[in-house]
């Protein structure tokens, strides 16, 4: 087992930069999730760690180890690609034989790693099956079932789950988080799905535009998101962001968005002094704006006359598009919530828990 | 509307109309005609058949038809083969490809000439005009008659001829079937510790078998064939001659229909087998499909 360090890592196609000096480390035995929107450079990451991409500049370290001019083969890795790339004419036994094979094990001990594989992934019955055979879930595993005989030192996941239905990738996904646990590696996880990286990660690595933006737990990067976009990534429904105004009144500083004014918790103050009467953009999520009837902290200054849009229930909970003079609003709502649709409301917002984001870097002030 | 039984039957009448007259009806009247004399007047059972696998120039052509079937066919396939997975990595590869490709556009009969050039022979006191007397006079050595040194050598330059003509047609087909093969199993190979070496022969060649088929049967039906090269370069001389020569030779140079039609009837019925596996490969295809 080994952890995986990247310094100063950047690749460059011609003249587009993929990946833009990215530091990161993976901590031996840790899942970490690389994920980030389409073109963000998070697979071009994990394909750099695996040695597919050739590093334009930077250090990558596997167990302390430099492995910038070392093969994939002599890497110690495995991978899981996002079209799980088996042999078409291997059966499923010799998909996950083949490394072994290659790199001359006994037959009696491939035979032993290949049985334990299939027996933790439930692929026993196939293992005379042709991929072609399977279908997409049973595909998947056999390519997870390829990557564990090998029992490498580092596990690489690129979108495994993509294409799998949605029931099926909920599975896989507390399947491969057990797997981890059982298995006890390293394993770097590529992502788009923020509910992915949210449920399976020790550590999430949010990348965009080729660069990391924050590193941290889950409910880290959750709740202290660094930038806007993080704020804005992490999360479902996205966090709604509002162009506001800090004003202060009578020693109490408050949100001015125009066509609504709350007043901000005293625990920001220090904080949000310095942007006294400057633009800033104000940052609730749709679980922080509750129905006034449902929410026991309501006052005059941190609630909203809003006019409900469009009502979305999902059995456990409502989501609510709210208009509130110009700006439009996502609410995730208590069930019990009775409104219809252009009727107006009154919501709470839940002020202890908002952010505001600095418009000109976009970082985050509270 | 209901389909009626016949509509069928009429779509198909005209490709059937036409495959009658102009395939059918000639094979059958080619095997009727096999069994006649010179000049198709004479009944003479299979003695044209017992002349075919008698005489000595005809055995002679058989034996150069299995030449040019073990040492082309081979040879363009693996050649081929090897440019199309090589060229790949390539940086200027369509160039590459269509400097290879090139022979194919010239006419069977115009590489013919271009390589009678090549293989000129004059006697050794004269200026070699060929090039490759010209690099063995550069190298002190005496110039040789490529294509009158029988019987092994000048078969073989009559077969590279072929071989130069038909390469780039099985690089193309094949490098299309390599285009096919989705990068990322190359690259899950890559990860799981095989060599460049070992993806070839583990990954690569098994995925593009189906192409290999194809391309060496369409070879093989093609070299069972050979007539042009044979016929511009040696016409069949100097032990070189093959099947197709000599049957144009019975036919339009001796008139003797019988024998033509006999060998042109041994020639189909070597053929078929080749035929058969492709139409076998490419059910399978569809039954995968």
């Amino acid at each position: 087992m080994a952890n995986v360090i990247l310094k100063n890592f950047t690749k460059k196609f011609k003249d587009v930069t993929a990946v833009d000096n990215v530091n990161l480390e993976i901590k031996d035995k840790e899942f970490a999730v690389l994920v980030g929107p389409s073109g963000c450079g998070k697979t071009t990451t994990l394909r750099a760690i695996a040695g597919l991409e050739e590093v334009t500049s930077g250090e990558i370290y596997i167990g302390d180890r430099l492995v910038n001019d070392v093969q994939p083969k002599d890497r110690d890795i495995a991978m899981v690609f996002q079209n799980y790339a088996l042999y078409p004419h291997m059966d499923v036994y010799n998909n996950m034989a083949f490394g072994l094979k290659l790199r001359k094990f006994p037959k009696k001990e491939i035979d032993q790693r290949v049985q334990e594989a299939a027996e933790i992934l439930g692929i026993e019955n196939l293992l005379d099956r042709k991929p072609k055979q399977l279908s997409g879930g049973q595909r998947q595993r056999v390519a997870v079932g390829r990557a564990i005989v090998r029992k490498p030192k580092v596990f690489l996941f690129d979108e495994p789950l993509s294409n799998l239905d949605a029931k099926l990738r909920v599975a896989m996904r507390a399947e491969i988080s057990k797997l981890h646990r059982r298995l006890e590696a390293t394993i770097i996880y590529v992502t788009h799905d923020q509910v992915e990286a949210m449920t399976m990660a020790n550590r999430i690595f949010i990348m965009n535009d080729g660069r990391l933006q924050q590193s941290g737990s889950p409910l880290e990067v959750y709740k202290k998101p660094a930038n806007k976009f993080v704020a804005g990534f992490i999360g479902s429904p996205a966090m709604n962001f509002i162009d506001s105004k800090i004003i202060k009144e009578n020693g109490d500083y408050f949100i001015d968005a125009e066509s609504f004014k709350v007043k901000l918790p005293q625990s920001f103050y220090s904080k949000i002094s310095a942007y006294e009467g400057k633009e800033v953009i104000f940052g609730v999520r749709p679980e922080d704006i509750h129905d006034k009837k449902f929410f026991s902290e309501a006052s005059p200054s941190n609630t909203l006359k809003v006019k409900v849009d469009v009502i979305e229930p999902l059995g456990a909970e409502v989501f609510i598009y709210l208009a509130c003079g110009k700006h439009s609003l996502i609410g995730k709502m208590d069930t019990r919530t009775q409104v219809e649709v252009e009727q107006n409301m009154e919501v709470v917002v839940d002020m202890e828990k908002t952010h505001i984001f600095d418009p000109k870097t976009l970082l985050t002030i509270v | 509307m209901r389909t009626k039984k016949i509509t069928p039957w009429l779509y198909i009448t005209p490709a059937a109309f036409l495959l009658f007259f102009f395939l059918v009806y000639p094979s059958i009247n080619t095997v009727y005609i096999s069994f006649f004399n010179y000049n198709s007047e004479k009944f003479v059972g299979i003695k044209n058949y017992l002349y075919c696998f008698s005489n000595e120039i005809m055995l002679n052509s058989f034996r150069n038809n299995t030449l040019w079937v073990v040492l082309f066919v081979p040879l363009t396939v693996s050649l081929g083969l090897i440019i199309a997975v090589l060229v790949d990595r390539v940086k200027y590869e369509s160039i590459v490809k269509s400097i290879i490709f090139m022979p194919m556009a010239i006419s069977f009969v115009g590489a013919g000439v271009i390589w009678k050039f090549v293989y000129a022979y004059r006697p050794a006191s004269a200026a070699q005009t060929g090039i490759l007397n010209a690099l063995r006079s550069f190298f002190q050595l005496e110039p040789l008659p490529w294509l009158i040194i029988r019987p092994w050598l000048n078969n073989f330059c009559l077969i590279i001829v072929g071989v130069w003509i038909w390469t780039g047609f099985c690089m193309v087909i094949l490098s299309a079937s390599y285009k096919g093969i989705p990068r990322e199993l190359l690259e899950a190979a890559r990860v799981d510790g095989a060599t460049e070496f070992k993806i070839f022969w583990k990954i690569i060649l098994p995925l593009m078998k189906p192409t290999i088929a194809v391309v060496a049967t369409t070879m093989t039906i093609n070299v069972l064939k050979v007539f042009d090269i044979v016929y511009v370069m040696t016409n069949g001389n100097f032990n070189t001659e093959v099947i197709a020569n000599r049957m144009y030779k019975e036919m339009f140079i001796f008139r003797n229909y019988g024998r033509a039609s006999a060998i042109a009837v041994i020639l189909l019925v070597l053929i078929i087998p080749m035929i058969i596996i492709n139409i076998q490969r490419f059910r399978e295809q569809e039954a995968i499909r």
